[in-house]
C-alpha cells in the first residue's frame, strides 16, 4: 500500500492526505489539490486508508478518524 | 486430431477499456482511479533490458508534457513489484532521471491477457510494446503495438493525444501529419446539398469532401 506501511501507519504522502483532510478537504479532488498528488494517488490512498482505519467514508465525503488524527504532525 | 486454439479477444478502439486492479510500484492502482484524465496504457518486455530503459528515460522526460495534457503514465510488464523498484532506482541511479509514474508488476499476466498485450509470435512469455490511450470516461481511443525491437516515438504519442483533444473540443478531425497550431479537417458532407454548400463557405477546400480550416 502506497499509503500506509505494513504496519497500519501512514507513509509520508499519507500524511499530506491526513493533513489535507484536517484542513477541511473532503473530496478526493479536494486532497489532490491540498496535497499536489495525482488524482489516482490519493483515490487509491484513500482507499488504503480506510482499510487500515485511519479516515472513513461518509455522506459528505471523507473524514480522519481518531487513529488518523493520532498521525497529524 | 483438431487442433484447440484458445482465442483472446483484443480491446479495440471505441470500447470501455476493461477494468483491472493490479499491484504497481505506487501501490495497488484500479483503472476507475484514473477516471477523468487522460491515461496512457503501456507495456514493456521487460526491466533491466536495453530498449526499454530508453523508453523509460524518454517517457519520464516527457512527462511534464502529458502532464500538461490532463494524460497520466502507467507502465506495465510481467515482472515483479521488486524489480519494476530495483530497475527504476538504476535507472535513477545511472541516468538521473526519476521515473514518476507508477509500474504494473503484472506476474499473473491479468491484465496482458486483458488487453492482449502478449503477441505469442514475437515473444510467449514478454509483453511487446503496447500503448493504450484511454480517454478521461475510460473509452480505449488510440492502440499502437510495437514490436519488441522498436521503441517507440513519444512525440507520436503526445501528437495522437492532442489530436483526440482537438477533435473532441472542435468536432473535427487532423490531417496526416498535423501538429498543434495547423489546419484541421471540416467533417466531409453527408447529404449532396451540404456537398454543394460546402465549397461557398470560407473553408480552404481542395474539393467538397477536403476542407480544412484554421481554429
Amino acid at each position: 500500500m502506497a499509503c500506509v506501511t505494513p504496519e497500519g501507519k501512514p507513509t509520508e504522502s499519507g500524511k499530506k492526505m491526513l493533513s489535507a483532510l484536517k484542513s477541511g478537504a473532503t473530496s478526493p479532488e479536494e486532497i489532490a489539490k491540498a496535497t499536489g498528488l495525482p488524482l489516482f494517488r490519493v483515490r487509491s490512498g484513500l482507499r488504503d486508508m480506510t482499510k487500515a482505519d485511519l479516515v472513513r467514508e461518509e455522506e459528505d465525503g471523507y473524514k480522519l478518524t481518531e487513529k488518523g488524527e493520532q498521525f497529524i504532525e | 486430431m483438431e487442433e484447440i486454439r484458445e482465442e483472446i479477444r483484443f480491446p479495440r478502439v471505441g470500447e470501455v477499456a476493461p477494468s483491472f486492479e493490479a499491484v504497481t510500484t505506487h501501490g495497488t492502482l484500479r483503472l476507475e482511479d484514473f477516471k477523468g484524465s487522460w491515461l496512457v496504457l503501456f507495456s514493456h518486455p521487460a526491466d533491466f533490458t536495453p530498449v526499454c530503459t530508453t523508453e523509460f528515460i524518454a517517457f519520464s522526460q516527457a512527462y511534464p508534457e502529458f502532464q500538461k495534457r490532463g494524460a497520466e503514465l502507467l507502465g506495465l510488464s510481467v515482472d515483479s513489484v521488486s524489480s519494476h523498484i530495483a530497475w527504476a532506482r538504476n535507472i535513477q541511479e545511472k541516468t538521473g532521471v526519476k521515473v514518476p509514474f507508477p509500474i504494473i508488476a503484472d506476474l499473473s499476466k491479468e491484465v496482458s491477457i486483458k488487453y492482449g498485450m502478449i503477441h505469442p509470435g514475437e515473444s510467449k512469455t514478454e509483453t511487446i510494446r503496447c500503448v493504450f490511450i484511454i480517454d478521461p470516461n475510460q473509452v480505449i481511443r488510440a492502440i499502437l503495438y510495437y514490436p519488441l525491437t522498436t521503441g517507440r516515438n513519444i512525440s507520436e504519442i503526445l501528437r495522437i493525444i492532442d489530436a483526440l483533444q482537438t477533435t473532441d473540443k472542435h468536432g473535427v478531425a487532423t490531417p496526416a501529419n498535423w501538429q498543434p497550431g495547423e489546419k484541421v479537417i471540416v467533417p466531409a458532407p453527408t447529404t449532396l446539398e451540404e456537398a454543394e454548400e460546402r465549397l461557398k463557405e470560407e473553408y480552404e477546400c481542395v474539393d467538397w469532401y477536403l476542407c480544412k480550416k484554421s481554429i
